[in-house]
């Protein structure tokens, strides 16, 4: 199964290196959800259709991620923590060119 | 105090059809909801998105699916206990369950059903020092009685169809509206966000943006708030503020319920939907068992299973045989009756 890695920092500060499939239509909160890397009910509240925030997360790696949409820079505008580097992970879907991402998963 | 056959907390789609289902086998309902009105997470958060895999309908609007639930359990006349949380629960000798909300309504019934999906939504709140000081002292963060807005001065917070719609709702009352947002650009019905405009062209409103909301003051109930917009900051009196950044579900007090907790979700058995309280049930997306799925069409089947034995906690001894509704008809506790048309049987040939 074709595969990427992905390094995330879950809310603890914690450091995880996972595998995410680039085949399964998934994307990058799913991929945190199925990990458990956070608490259910504290991500991808709204299944994912950037309409909460809740899987808001910093892009600390220099990947060419696919431009940031209308809705998902309005939600962004309304989230709290949020940086230059924010994006929601129910946005950001796993290809072959997120491999070696690294990210940090923002405070609740 | 409201008694009823079953407390259900929750009234999303799962609550709402457990309503149906109940009310087939003659069980009443009551249902408690921390948000103003039912529908849960698909009218609260996504009320206007489809939804494709409800049975029977390639393609509904989250909010058509809660209004038709609606529709459905209407004969069955449920109760609601609205904008007020399920805060503790006491099972007394007679075996009936007290549930008191935050409001302290109290609620009896012999069964309770959690439907409460990823908990009760609780409003998203900036991070503005302070601002604890003054809730419920002209800040709230849910409108619940619009009326006490009338002729005062309200500041609005958010860039939503919330903030949208209540601006547009509040200055048809006669409020003196200022609507703040952190960038130019508004996300919501584009009907919603026109009349907005024409309300700031029509100067029945002040729209100031980009801005945010940085500090609040008053001495006992809030006077007024500095924002800052283009770097600088502006002091603008006001008798409430109204924050709207959205809501984000919480397990709340029903984890404090001795309820067996398995990551945030309250664990079943698979047979009845039964959590390890006998009388209390878990269904939807706040339980969780092993194959577990958050879906509304589970939810459903949960729903239905769950009746079955609560009609057994509710009716000891007595015989319940599954009935068809396109046979037996649905007779409603209004007094309404519903059934199929009976065949016409006449000789074509006289």
């Amino acid at each position: 199964m074709p595969e990427v890695k992905i390094k995330v920092v879950d809310r603890d500060g914690k450091s995880h290196e996972i595998e995410a499939p680039t085949d399964m239509s998934m994307n990058l909160m799913e991929v945190i959800r199925g990990y458990n890397l956070a608490p259910e009910g504290t991500i991808g509240t709204c299944g994912g259709m950037a309409m909460c925030a809740s899987c808001q997360c910093y892009i600390l790696s220099n990947h060419n991620l696919l431009e940031i949409s209308d809705d998902e820079e309005a939600m962004l505008s309304e989230a709290f923590n949020v940086k230059s580097n924010s994006r929601l992970g129910c946005q950001i879907f796993i290809s072959d060119e997120l491999n070696g991402l690294e990210i940090e998963i923002a405070p609740e | 105090m409201i008694k009823t056959d079953i407390i259900i907390i929750g009234s999303g789609p799962v609550g709402l059809f457990t309503v149906f289902e109940a009310g087939l086998l003659k069980m009443r309902c009551h249902l408690i909801d921390a948000l103003a009105k039912p529908g849960g997470q698909c009218s609260e958060i996504y009320p206007k998105k489809p939804i494709y895999d409800i049975p029977g309908f390639p393609e509904i609007l989250a909010d058509d699916l809660t209004n038709n639930l609606l529709e459905q359990c209407k004969q069955f006349t449920p109760g609601f206990t609205l904008g007020e949380r399920a805060e503790h629960i006491k099972k007394q000798d007679n075996g009936l369950f007290l549930v008191t909300t935050n409001k302290g309504t109290i609620h009896e019934a012999p069964v309770v059903v959690i439907a409460a999906g990823l908990g009760s939504f609780e409003p998203r709140k900036p991070q503005i020092e302070n601002i604890n000081q003054f809730e419920e002292k002209g800040i709230e963060y849910i409108i619940k009685d619009p009326e006490i807005y009338k002729n005062k001065k309200v500041i609005i917070a958010g860039g939503g169809d919330s903030a949208l719609d209540w601006t547009i709702f509040l200055s048809n009352l006669k409020a003196d509206v200022t609507l703040i947002h952190r960038r130019n650009e508004f996300r919501g019905a584009l009907d919603s966000v026109e009349k907005v405009r024409n309300l700031k062209n029509g100067n029945k409103i002040n729209l100031i943006t980009p801005a945010e909301i940085k500090s609040v003051h008053g001495t006992e109930m809030l006077e007024g708030v500095t924002i800052i917009s283009n770097n600088q900051d502006k002091y603008i009196a006001c008798d409430h503020l109204i924050p709207l950044f959205g809501l984000a579900p919480k397990l709340g007090p029903i984890g404090n319920w001795n309820l067996e907790i398995e990551n945030n979700a309250i664990k079943v058995n698979t047979f009845d939907y039964q959590t390890n309280i006998p009388g209390i049930f878990a269904i939807g997306d706040i339980n969780t068992y092993p194959g577990k799925l958050k879906l509304i069409l589970c939810g459903f089947h949960e729903a239905t299973l769950m009746c079955q034995s609560a009609f057994k906690i509710i009716n000891p001894g007595k015989k319940n045989i599954l009935k068809y509704t396109t046979v037996s008809g649905i007779d409603g506790f209004d007094g309404s009756r519903k059934e199929a048309p009976k065949a016409v049987i006449e000789a074509i040939n006289k």
